[in-house]
C-alpha cells in the first residue's frame, strides 16, 4: 500500500539552513548536509529544501548544496526557491535534485509548468501554492505569501493539473505559524478537485495534526520545519502513532 | 566497471553516488564499445517515453541495449523501455520483453508518488530484502503482474515493480532513492 509521506522542510540561506535548529548530537546546526542526513536516519520520507537567500551567487551556491546533499542522503529531495526558467531546473536535476519546486514564477507565466513537464516529465515537477482565506473565498499569494491575488485556489490547481503538474505542496497563510492543525478542509476539496498527490503544509504542532490532515484532510504527504527541527515531534514516535490509526505509513 | 547508459535520462548523480557508495565503479556514458565491455549495465530513465526513444535512437543505443549479454538493469522508465509498447504517447519500447505499459486508472493519484511496499519476492535480486519493505516510486504507467514479474507491489491493483528476462533486470522504484533495501538491491545486482 502506498504510504503517506513525512516531509521535514529546511530553509536554506548562502547554503545554510536558517531559522533555529535544536537537534540532538548535531555538530553543526547550520549545515543542511547534516541536517538532511540526520532527518534520512530518522525515517523521514523526503526533504524539502527551500532556499531564501536572494543573492547573484544564489544558483550556485544552491546547485553545489544540491550534489552534497545528493551524495549523502538516500531518500528523495525536493528543491525549490526562486526557479524560474527550465534552465534553472536542469541545473539543480543534473546535481541530484530528484524534485524541483516552482512556486510565484507559475503564476507569473504558467507556461513554465508546461515547459519543464515536457522537458523532464512531471514526475519532478512539484508546484507549491500558498494560499489565504480572504472573504470566504482561498486566494494564491506570491513572494512567499506576501502579495495578493485574485486567483482561486481550487480553479488554479485544477489549471496547474492540466498544465502537467506532478504535485501540488499547498501552504495554507492563515494555518502556517500557528501550530493549530493543517488547512484540512481545502485540502479535501483540493483532493476532490485534482487527481495529483498533494501535501500539506503550515499549521503542524502536534501529532494530532497530522492525524487529521491525513483522514480529513486526505493528503497524501505532510510537510514541517519547527515541530521536527526543535525536537518537538520526533519522526520515528510519529510514525509509530500515525500506524496505531491505521495510517499506512513507512516504518 | 558498471556502465550507465548517457541518454540524458534526468537524475542519475543519485544513482552514480549510490554505486560510489556500495564501492563500485561506475562510467555516465553512449560509447558503444564502453558499455559492450562493461561488466554491467544500468538503464536509468526519467521523464517522457517519446523522447527517451527518441534520443535512444539517435545514438543507435535502441539496437546496442537489446543484444546485450551482460546482466542489464533498467531502473523506472528504463525498466518500462524494456517493454514492446507503452500507453505513454503510444511510442514502441525496445521489445525485449513482449508486454504494453499500460496508464493506471483515475481510480488512484497519478502519478503514484511515495513508499509502497514490495512482495513475491524473487532471488537473487531481492536477496536480503524482505517482503513487505518499502520503495521509492514514482511513474504514471505500469506493467501489469507477468510471467517476467520477479516482484510486486500494490497500486489499485497489484503491478509488477521488478522484471527478469534472460540477462535483462528491471526495476520501477528507484533503488537509488529507496534508503537501505535499495542500497541491498543494487548490491545484489553488482553481485549477480
Amino acid at each position: 500500500m502506498l504510504t503517506k509521506r513525512i516531509i521535514p522542510c529546511l530553509d536554506i540561506k548562502n547554503g545554510r539552513t536558517v531559522k533555529g535548529i535544536n537537534f540532538v548530537n548535531l555538530r553543526d546546526a547550520g549545515d543542511p548536509v547534516e541536517l538532511a542526513s540526520q532527518y534520512a536516519h530518522q525515517n523521514a520520507d523526503e526533504l524539502v529544501f527551500l532556499d531564501i537567500s536572494a543573492t547573484e551567487q544564489k544558483r550556485k551556491t544552491l546547485s553545489k548544496l544540491v550534489l552534497k546533499v545528493a551524495e549523502a542522503i538516500d531518500i528523495p529531495f525536493t528543491v525549490g526557491g526562486g526557479i524560474c526558467s527550465v534552465q534553472d531546473v536542469s541545473i539543480l536535476l543534473k546535481n541530484g535534485a530528484d524534485k524541483i519546486s516552482i512556486n510565484s514564477a507559475a503564476v507569473n507565466r504558467p507556461n513554465l509548468i508546461n515547459e519543464v513537464a515536457m522537458h523532464f516529465g512531471s514526475q519532478c515537477l512539484v508546484v507549491a501554492i500558498d494560499a489565504k482565506k480572504i472573504d470566504g473565498q482561498w486566494k494564491v499569494h506570491l513572494v512567499g505569501g506576501k502579495i495578493p491575488t485574485k486567483i482561486n485556489l481550487f480553479e488554479w490547481a485544477q489549471e496547474l493539473e492540466e498544465r502537467g503538474a506532478g504535485e501540488i505542496l499547498f501552504t495554507s497563510m492563515d494555518h502556517d505559524g500557528t501550530k493549530n492543525g493543517f488547512a484540512n478542509e481545502a485540502l479535501a476539496r483540493l483532493s476532490e478537485t485534482i487527481n495529483i498527490p498533494i501535501i500539506a503544509s503550515g499549521g503542524a504542532g502536534c501529532v494530532n495534526h497530522f492525524i487529521d490532515t491525513f483522514k480529513t484532510g486526505k493528503a497524501d504527504a505532510a510537510l514541517a520545519a519547527s515541530v521536527f527541527h526543535f525536537g518537538e515531534i520526533n519522526i520515528p514516535d510519529l510514525k509509530k502513532q500515525l500506524n496505531k490509526q491505521q495510517i499506512a505509513v513507512r516504518i | 566497471m558498471i556502465a550507465i547508459i548517457d541518454y540524458d535520462a534526468g537524475n542519475v548523480r543519485s544513482l552514480q553516488f549510490a554505486l560510489q557508495r556500495l564501492g563500485a565503479k561506475s562510467i555516465l556514458t553512449n560509447d558503444p564499445k564502453l558499455i559492450k565491455a562493461a561488466e554491467k549495465v544500468i538503464f536509468p530513465g526519467q521523464g517522457a517515453a517519446g523522447s527517451a526513444m527518441r534520443k535512444l535512437k539517435g545514438t543507435g543505443l535502441d539496437k546496442l541495449i537489446p543484444m546485450l549479454k551482460q546482466p542489464v538493469l533498467g531502473i523506472c522508465l528504463g525498466m518500462q523501455l524494456l517493454c514492446e509498447a507503452t500507453e505513454e504517447g503510444e511510442v514502441n519500447g525496445l521489445g525485449i520483453i513482449k508486454e504494453k505499459v499500460i496508464r493506471f486508472s483515475n481510480q488512484v493519484k497519478v502519478p503514484q508518488m511515495g513508499w509502497n511496499n514490495i512482495y513475491k519476492l524473487q532471488l537473487p535480486l531481492f536477496k536480503g530484502i524482505k517482503e513487505g519493505d518499502f520503495m521509492y516510486l514514482v511513474h504514471s504507467f505500469y506493467v501489469p503482474v507477468i510471467k517476467e514479474t520477479i516482484a510486486q507491489s500494490d497500486y489499485g491493483e497489484p503491478y509488477s515493480v521488478a522484471l527478469k528476462k534472460n540477462n535483462f533486470y528491471g526495476v520501477q522504484f528507484h533503488p537509488e532513492k529507496s534508503s537501505k533495501s535499495g542500497s541491498q538491491l543494487l548490491k545484489n545486482f553488482l553481485a549477480l
